[in-house]
Parts: structure tokens; C-alpha cells; sequence
């Protein structure tokens, strides 16, 4: 089972029909047991860092979310994987969850701002949730701003006149910049490796 | 790099796609679920609905398309035609549409636009112009399906737009539509040059050459066909192969 978390900042539905499509039994909530007693978690989330940030900690649900990222697979999708890491810096500095090393900026790019569209991925480290993707292939991403963290997390990236992080993750955490729900058959393989990490 | 898109538009009526037949007859040709499925799996970067119903009643037969839709197909999805309030927006949204596209509605009142950004974020909303040329060399916003000249620039609109919000402005000419002779690159220039937004060229397309074109000879970032794919002229997969041909990035 896994548990879509429900913070009031989310494209909760898409990746819910995503994972119905796919037959990975799920649920949307914020109820701190069905966050507790699931085999996964998913962050979604869309719009701004510090309003996302204040969502989460208003309902409560902060530390149990740090603490349960921890024990068992957690996919942090967009803005959800954005709030993974220490701070952002969207339109003033918030402290994220902490879960990745690094932080949110602004992205610095000649091109336009959004970076909206199908990008292709360069790997960099072997992740289990790239398992059965080609490197080259490509998802659908729609953010202005990125991460910055170290090499170690950094599983694919893409390039948008500067190196975008697309994958990242440690342990049981994973955060994907792109939208895999709205990523073709590439998105669904995605997802459903993470749903196999969770069984 | 960012791949140039290339976006299937269906014409939906009462919750059916249809196609005008020579500009008469309106013909049922299936079902919408169904044709952007498979547009899906001819690898569509996107997929456009755009709801032609005529009659206020059935208005919400599209959001129950738009909702089914989102079940199968996972790839964005704009949905666009007698897009009126915010509240339109939200709830086309909430059915599964990624981005909402507004025209007449938006050249009526402008705010809706930076209303709508500023509530579900500038990426959702989509600004369609159709674009007639003046004798003067000038291009007019038209409405009412290209008959009704509203007099407001073209290009100057697309850059109102812009500044007030729109994440993306679907260019279609009216000159070059249902010609087969090629996009008005002309118009698309004009406006390129004005906005720093991503731009959809529409209208005219008629061969793969059209499609190579429009991206060597513009800065658009995406092409959009109707009739073309939907009479199964063209495939979105031989676009693409084209289009990698001559060195355009495209996701494959």
C-alpha cells in the first residue's frame, strides 16, 4: 500500500490515476497512520516552496514524514522533491525537510524560465528506479527552480544550458524534479519501480 | 536538451470528436479517450482538446471527458474552448487538465489571465490567438472561429499576454489554416521576438517539411496538427522521425 500524502499543495490525482493505471494499491491521505503503516510514500506537490513548506508544517506532519522517509521507500515528486533538501530560496529562505544534503535556487539558464517540456536524461549513478530506462530517454519536466546538491545524490540529471538534477536520492529517499505521471511509458516505468520497492 | 514538442488537437463536441467535412457538415468521429490514447501511443508530446460544444447545457460534458482521460493518458493534457472564470479553470484541473487554453474570453477581459496565474500557477495557462493578416501587414486577434475581427494587434496581445501572465501562447493562423501550404512563419517570428514564453505554431501544416521548417525557421517551440493526424496523413512517430532526421531534438 502506498500512501499519497495529502498536505492541501498537490497534483495528488494525476499521480493517483498513474498508480491505478498501473495496479499499485494506494490511498490518499494525511492521516498519520496511514503515513505510518504504508509500504511507501509519495510527496507530491505543486507551486511554491514556502507555501508548501508552511502546508506541511501546519498539518502537523514534519517530523513523521522525516522520520518514515527514512524506514521505507519515499518518491518526492516536483515541488515534492524540492522540499526533500535542507533550504529553498523561492522568494525567501525556508527550511525544507532535510532529508538531502543541498538546497532550491533559482535556475540560471539563457533559455526561458519555466523550463517546460520533454528533456532526456544522463545518468549518473545506478538507481533502482531508473531500472529498464534508457539513458537519453526523456521525461516531462515544468519548474523554475532546481536543486543544487552533491554528487552522491545525483542519480540522472538533465541539461538546460545548465545541469538540472532530475533524480536524486539516498537510501530509501528518492525525489524526481520531472513529473513521471505525465512522462509516457518512461514515467510509468518509473513509478513502477518504485512500487515494486515497495513490496 | 528540451525536445521541440509536437501536439495532436482534437475537436470535441458533447463529448465526442468530431470533424468538419469541408466546412459544412460536422461529422462524430470517436471517441475522445480513445484518439488521445493512441495519439499517446504514436508518442504525442502533449494533447489538446479543444471543446466546441455549442449549447451552455452540456458545458460540463468535457470535464467528465477531461476526468476519464487523465485515467489512461500520462502525458499533459490541455483542454481549451468556452473557458470563461477562474472557476472553469479549477475545475478542468481538478478533472486532470494540465493547462486550460482561454482566447475570446481572455481578449475580453485580460485580468483572467493574471487571475488565473496567480491561483494555479503561470505553467497552466495557455493563451490561444488566432491570427488574421491586415493589408496594412498588420495581424488581428480574430474571434467567433475566425470570423470576427476584434481589431486588437495580434502581436501586441501576445505580449500583453505575457506580461500578464500566460505561460504559453498557441499561435494559429488563420490565413494558413486549412491551407496544407506550411505555418505562417511571418506571424510566428513576429510574435517570438515579443514574448519570452513558449510558443505553439498552428495552422497549415500540410507535409513533414512543414513540420522541419517551422522549427529551422522559427523559434517555436511546438507544432500542433488537427485534421493531419486525425485522417491519419501524417503520424505523430513520422513527424518525429523527420524531424530527428534533420536534427531537431524530439523525444522518440
Amino acid at each position: 500500500m502506498i500512501t499519497i500524502i495529502d498536505y492541501g499543495a498537490g497534483n495528488l490525482f494525476s499521480v493517483q490515476n498513474a498508480l491505478n493505471y498501473l495496479g499499485l494499491e494506494n490511498r490518499v491521505s494525511r492521516d498519520p497512520g496511514e503515513i505510518r503503516s504504508a509500504d511507501g510514500l509519495i510527496l507530491p506537490g505543486v507551486g511554491a516552496f514556502p507555501d508548501a513548506m508552511r502546508m506541511l508544517n501546519a498539518s502537523g506532519l514534519t517530523d513523521l514524514i522525516r522520520k518514515e522517509a527514512r524506514k521505507k521507500p519515499f518518491l518526492g515528486i516536483c515541488l515534492g522533491m524540492q522540499l526533500l533538501f535542507e533550504a529553498g530560496y523561492e522568494f525567501e529562505e525556508t527550511a525544507g525537510l532535510g532529508l538531502l544534503p543541498g538546497t532550491v535556487q533559482k535556475i540560471e539558464t539563457p533559455y526561458k524560465i519555466p523550463h517546460m517540456g520533454w528533456n532526456s536524461l544522463t545518468f549518473h549513478r545506478s538507481c533502482p528506479l531508473l531500472e529498464g530506462i534508457h539513458e537519453g530517454e526523456s521525461v516531462y519536466f515544468v519548474h523554475s527552480f532546481q536543486a543544487k546538491t552533491q554528487p552522491e545524490c545525483l542519480y540522472a540529471s538533465c541539461d538546460y544550458g545548465t545541469e538540472i538534477p532530475a533524480l536524486v536520492g539516498e537510501g530509501t529517499v528518492f525525489g524526481a524534479q520531472f513529473h513521471p505521471e505525465k512522462s509516457g511509458e518512461v514515467g510509468l516505468t518509473i513509478l513502477k519501480n518504485f512500487g515494486r520497492l515497495t513490496k | 536538451m528540451l525536445a521541440k514538442r509536437i501536439i495532436p488537437c482534437l475537436d470535441v463536441r458533447d463529448g465526442k470528436v468530431v470533424k468538419g467535412v469541408n466546412f459544412v457538415g460536422i461529422q462524430e468521429v470517436g471517441d475522445p479517450v480513445e484518439c488521445a490514447r493512441a495519439y499517446m501511443e504514436q508518442g504525442a508530446d502533449e494533447i489538446v482538446f479543444l471543446d466546441i460544444t455549442a449549447t451552455s447545457d452540456n458545458r460540463d460534458t468535457i470535464v467528465d471527458v477531461v476526468r476519464k482521460t487523465a485515467k489512461q493518458v500520462f502525458v499533459p493534457l490541455t483542454v481549451g474552448g468556452g473557458i470563461r472564470s477562474v472557476e472553469d479553470f479549477s475545475k478542468l484541473l481538478r478533472a486532470g487538465a494540465d493547462k486550460v487554453s482561454v482566447n475570446s474570453s481572455a481578449l475580453k477581459n485580460p485580468q483572467l489571465i493574471a487571475e488565473a496565474a496567480d491561483k494555479f500557477g503561470s505553467q497552466c495557462v495557455v493563451v490561444a490567438i488566432d491570427a488574421k493578416r491586415m493589408e496594412d501587414g498588420s495581424w488581428h486577434a480574430f474571434v467567433a472561429g475566425g470570423r470576427k475581427d476584434t481589431g486588437i494587434d495580434a502581436v501586441e496581445w501576445a505580449a500583453k499576454a505575457c506580461e500578464l501572465g500566460a505561460g504559453e501562447i498557441l499561435l494559429t493562423s488563420m490565413d494558413a489554416d486549412g491551407t496544407k501550404q506550411g505555418f505562417d512563419l511571418d506571424l510566428l517570428n513576429a510574435v517570438i521576438a515579443r514574448v519570452n514564453i513558449p510558443v505553439i505554431a498552428s495552422g497549415g501544416c500540410g507535409s513533414l517539411a512543414h513540420f522541419s521548417e517551422v522549427f529551422e525557421k522559427t523559434g517555436a517551440d511546438a507544432a500542433l496538427a488537427a485534421s493531419l493526424f486525425h485522417y491519419k496523413e501524417l503520424t505523430v512517430g513520422q513527424v518525429k522521425e523527420h524531424l530527428r532526421s534533420r536534427n531537431i531534438p524530439v523525444r522518440i
